[in-house]
Parts: C-alpha cells; structure tokens; sequence
C-alpha cells in the first residue's frame, strides 16, 4: 500500500519552449514541483502564465524540451507516443473548461469511451459506466445526449468519463470557468470528494479564488515559478 | 458500444450530407453494373470465339455476298479442317417483329464446327443431315417459342420470298442442342443451304460467308493469306479474318461500346471520388476537436486511422451495394426486351465482385488522406486554446 506521502508528480528542471516561426518563447525553464498522492491542488496564476501548458505536460499530451516528468514512479518524459497513449488510457483523467463531450454519443457512451480500451466485456463496461454516473449523481441521465444536458450536467459527465477507468491521477483544466457559481460549487464538491474518498490526486488549474478554496493548497504559477499558499482546511 | 457503432455515428452526423453523398454512389454504381453488364453481353462473341477458326467474308463488306463455289475452293486450300457456307434469312416467326436468328447452313458440316460450342445428340445430327426441309433449334429457343421436336413452323424473311411466291418456309423441327461454353447462345435456328438455295426466289448460289476450322491455330495467318490471295482480282474479293475479330467488327456496328463504358464509367468515378473526397475531408475536419478528445483519452493513432478509414469504406458499401441491387434489376427488367440483341446479358458475379472492389478502393481512397491527417494530429493543436 501506499502512503498518502509517495510522490504522486515529480518534476525536476523541467524546460518547455514554443518555437513560432523564428521566436522562441520560454515557458519554463528549471521548473521543480512535488506533489504527493491524494493531494489537491488548485494552479493558479495570470493568463498565459503556462498553467494549461502544465497539465499538458504533466498529462503526456505535449512533450518537455528538458528536465524529468515522473508521475507514480514512471518517467512519462522517457515514453514514445504509442506508450504516452497507452498509459494515459489508464493512469489519468482530463477534465475540460468546454467538457469536450463526444456530440453524437450518450451521457453512458461518452463514459464508455475509455473502457474501449481495456479488455473488459460489455457487461462489465455497462456496469462500469453506471457506477461513474452514480457517483457524479447522473444516473437518470445515461441516454441523454450532450445537447440535451446543461452545463454542469455535461461537466458531471465529463467527470465521470474521466474517473471510469480509475485513473489515480485528474487533471482539471477550469472545470468550472464556464458555470454559474451554484453549478461550480456542485462541480467542485464532486472533485473534493473524489478526493477525499476515493484518494484521488487531483490538480485544477483555476482563475476562481473561490475554486481554490475546495483544493486542499494553491500554488501561484508566474513568469514560470511556483509560489506556495497554503489555504485554510 | 463499439468502434463500429461509432464510425456510424460519425458518418450519420449530418445526415443529409451522408444520404446526398450515399446516392450518388448509388447511382455510379447502377451505372457501372448495367453498362459492365452490357459491355459483357456485346463481347460475348469474342469471349467464344475458337482460335482456330476463320471466317471468310467480301472484302468489301459483310452484307456483300460471296459465291457458294468458294466452298469447294476454300475446302481445297491446304491447312482447312472444316468448313461450312453460312447464309443470313433475316427470318421471322409469324409477325417481323418476332424476330429469328436463324442460317442456312450444310448440316453436317456446320455441327462439327460447332461441336466445341454446342451439344447434338445423335439423333438430332442424323435426323438435321437428313431432312432437307428440317430445322435444327436451339434449347433457348425452342422454350422461348414453346416448340417441340416435330413441330412445323412458319419461318417468314425479311430479305428473301419463295420462287412459288409464298412468304414462309415451313420448316419441320427435328432436333434441338444446347450450349457446351455459358457464352454460346442457343436462341438461334439452322436450316439446310440446299434447300433454302433452291426455293428462294434471287441471290442464288450466294452466300453471306464461309465459316472455317484450321488443321491449327499456327495456321491461320497462311490460310488466310492463301484464300485471299486465291480470289485477288476475282468478281468476289474476299477477306479472311479470325472469328474473334470478325464478331468484334460485329459488335462495333452496334457502336464502341466498350468506349462509352470506359469514358462514362471513368467520369462517373472521378466525379465521385472528388465529391466524396472534398466531403471526407471537411467531415473531418469538423471533429478536430473530438480526435483530439479521443486521444487524450488514449487511443492510438492507428485506431483512429482505422475509425477514419472505416468510415469512408462504409460510405462506400451503403452506397454501393445497393446501386448493384439496382443495376441486376434493370438488367432483369430489360433482358426480355433485349433478348434478341444482347442474348448474353446477365450481371455475371465476376463483374459484382469487381464492382465490391472499385467500392473498397473508392473507399480506401477518399479516406486516407483525412485518415493520415487524423492520425497524425496533435493533441495540443486539436484541442486548440482552452
Ligand atoms: N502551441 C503553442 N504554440 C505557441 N505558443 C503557445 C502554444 N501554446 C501555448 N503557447 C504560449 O505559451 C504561453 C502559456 O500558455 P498556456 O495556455 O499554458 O497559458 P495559461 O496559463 O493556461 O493561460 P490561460 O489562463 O489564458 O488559459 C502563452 O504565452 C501562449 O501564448
Ligand atoms: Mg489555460
């Protein structure tokens, strides 16, 4: 077993640049962070400080130009791109700002999404999929389609498909930055308690002071370093 | 749920587009089916023709008639097996329009030309070589007519009357055969030369041309050159040709067909392949955003690849297959009416299969393009600025 103290992300000098035509912008460079498992962290910092950059980074969908990217005790900075895919099936859930539901698909099958990459068999999957709309209070919804739901509900789904395949690791990109403050606080309680009961480690990027307050600390991210608070509990 | 579900779902997204882009697949592929159909049916001939026989015609066209002495003539020419006059009646059953494929041929030799082609039972070869007022029918046409071994029949001529003035021959059925090879149609009728000769009232001792059987195939350029060169400067010139070549200056009378196909056929797909194309692309470009999804999620490019691709090859079968169900029902609706033309016309299953492999790679190629694209996509580009 592990204790809520193992290092959940590890990085260590890590260096990440965009290159547009002959410009070369510096977003990070030397850029340390520890975070252990089940904590939550709320990223905060001004816009176009390197926040989404961060979560891309540490979820294996963009790659760093130096430094070393561990997350659970595996070196995601050393894998190709058909071993990044098959360890994000996995290992971590991504919650959007703008939900980025499938449009054609179900609530249920929108949540199946990830399973079709596990060797589990339709009943499985079904019963699966149920369990992660039960928990995000869903389960009158299974075959609704995105357009047929309001925000927060496809947020909530959003949610669920992240959580499905029982990734130890969510990555929260504003889940809340397009709701109305009741809908957020819905959205945020689900997130402290997929925390807190099910040891999630959960890491949301947040512009909502408010937002933050449901994480267990803040780390202000700006000209490319962090600077801790801690928040009340 | 499954990827098949999905490609589906994917294809369906906007459900006019699919159905615009379904039928007019639907309908190159009706195309196609009648006109390969066709194509078959008036190439038919020169699928049968036997290497080793010849035909001997006026060199200055076939309706141009030929002495029935050639028949000694030709016979003596060193390296011919066989031979036989065939004479053209123009006949008619009843009423012009119904129509009867029907030569006045020598029985016996015209059989053991043919016997490659067709089955004669013994009786009917003894009984046809016998009777001078007999008729050798064809299984297809004995069932089409309802006739029977024994039957008299009117057979009217559209060119030729009798000497006594009478329009009609009667003619007694004696014996019937059917095909050996698929491609030999029996909706055809023999009658004996002599007879025929005798009766009509002009073109006496003319014939349309000569049929002929080399000793081999390795022959027949120097029979041919030795039969024309026997009848250089004579009343009647003569032109030898390979049957296969004769029955394809047959079928250019009835127009280049198999042009027509290629250039319809071919402006049909790429007309197609175009729309359908262009249409991939956009559809796809459209769900960026979503492969983008499906790939943080962890699917691999390759998956996706296949996801694209299926989705096309889909589109293609939806509207495909069903345009070949429309082809077989023309070419069923028409092949009554057009039995005496193309009596062949059938959508053989060699031209369906080739039609389901034109759909694959109409397929395969409308969706690679977008499918590489799709493939190849970056996360981050796909999901663009949160
Ligand atoms: N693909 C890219 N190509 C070039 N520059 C990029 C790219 N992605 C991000 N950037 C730049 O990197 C910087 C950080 O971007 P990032 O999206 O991480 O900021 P952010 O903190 O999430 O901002 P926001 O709060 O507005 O979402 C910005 O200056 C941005 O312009
Ligand atoms: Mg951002």
């Amino acid at each position: 077993m592990s204790s809520a103290s193992d290092p959940m992300i590890g990085i260590v000098d890590l260096r990440k640049t965009f290159t547009k035509g002959k410009e070369t912008i510096t977003i990070f460079d030397g850029l340390n962070l520890a975070i252990p498992k089940a904590d939550f962290v709320a990223v905060m910092g001004p816009s176009g400080s390197g926040k989404t950059t961060l979560l891309n980074l540490l979820g294996g969908i963009d790659r760093c130009d130096a430094g070393i990217i561990e997350i659970a005790g595996i070196r995601i900075d050393r894998l190709s791109e058909g071993q990044l895919a098959h360890w994000r099936a996995s290992h971590v859930g991504f919650i959007f700002q703008f939900y980025n539901l499938m449009q054609m698909l179900t609530a249920a099958q929108n949540v199946e999404l990830p399973l079709l990459l596990t060797r589990l068999g339709g009943k499985a999957r079904r019963e699966r999929v149920e369990a992660a709309l039960a928990v995000v209070g869903l389960s009158d919804r299974l075959k609704h389609y995105p357009k047929e739901m309001s925000g927060g509900q496809q947020q909530r789904v959003a949610i669920a498909r992240a959580i499905v395949s029982d990734p130890e690791l969510l990555l929260c990109d504003e889940p809340t930055g397009d709701l109305d403050r009741r809908t957020a606080d819905e959205i945020l309680s689900i997130l402290q308690l997929l925390n807190r009961d099910f040891g999630k480690t959960i890491v949301m990027v947040t512009h909502d002071p408010a937002a933050a307050q449901y994480a267990r600390r803040a780390l202000h991210l700006d000209k490319g370093h962090f600077i801790e608070k801690e928040l009340a509990a | 749920m499954n990827d098949l579900l999905m490609i589906r779902k994917n294809l369906f997204r906007r459900r006019l587009r699919a159905i615009l882009m379904i039928v007019s697949i639907l309908i190159a592929f009706a195309i196609y089916g009648v006109l390969a159909s066709f194509e078959r049916a008036f190439n038919a001939g020169q699928e049968r023709a036997t290497p080793d026989r010849l035909v001997v015609l006026n060199k200055i066209n076939m309706s141009q008639p030929l002495p029935i002495s050639y028949y000694s003539r030709v016979g003596a020419v060193d390296g011919v097996a066989q031979l036989s006059p065939i004479s053209w009646l123009g006949g008619y059953y009843r009423e012009p329009k119904n129509f009867i494929s029907a030569f006045a041929v020598y029985p016996e030799d015209w059989m053991r030309l043919r016997d490659s082609d067709f089955v004669f039972s013994q009786d009917a070869r003894t009984a046809f070589a016998r009777e001078r007022t007999g008729a050798l029918v064809g299984a297809r046409m004995m069932e089409k007519w309802g006739w029977k071994v024994g039957d008299r029949i009117p057979i009217s001529s559209s060119i030729y009357a009798q000497k006594s003035g009478a329009r009609a021959w009667d003619f007694t059925i004696v014996g019937s055969f059917t095909s050996r090879i698929p491609q030999a149609d029996t909706n055809i009728m023999l009658v004996g030369y002599d007879y025929f000769n005798e009766t009509r009232s002009f073109g006496k001792d003319l014939i349309n041309w000569l049929m002929l059987r080399t000793t081999s195939a390795a022959m027949n350029e120097r029979v041919g050159n030795a039969i024309d060169g026997m009848f250089a400067n004579s009343p009647y010139e003569t032109t030898t040709d390979s049957e296969k070549a004769f029955q394809k200056s047959f079928a250019a009378q009835l127009g280049n067909v198999a042009l027509i196909v290629e250039l319809v056929v071919g402006a049909a797909f790429v007309t197609i392949l175009m729309i359908v194309g262009n249409t991939m692309v956009m559809s796809v470009r459209e769900r960026t955003r979503e492969i983008g999804v499906l790939k943080t999620l962890g699917f691999p490019g390759g998956r996706i690849l296949r996801m694209v691709l299926g989705e096309s090859i889909l589109l293609a079968l939806i509207g495909g297959l069903p345009g070949l169900g429309v082809a077989m029902l023309l070419i069923t609706q028409v092949r009554g009416s057009l039995m005496n033309f193309v009596p062949t016309l059938t959508l053989y299953p060699d031209i369906a299969v080739g039609a389901i492999g034109l759909m694959l790679l109409l397929g395969i190629i409308t969706g690679l393009l977008p499918a590489l694209g799709a493939m190849r996509l970056r996360i981050v580009t796909a999901l663009g600025r949160n």
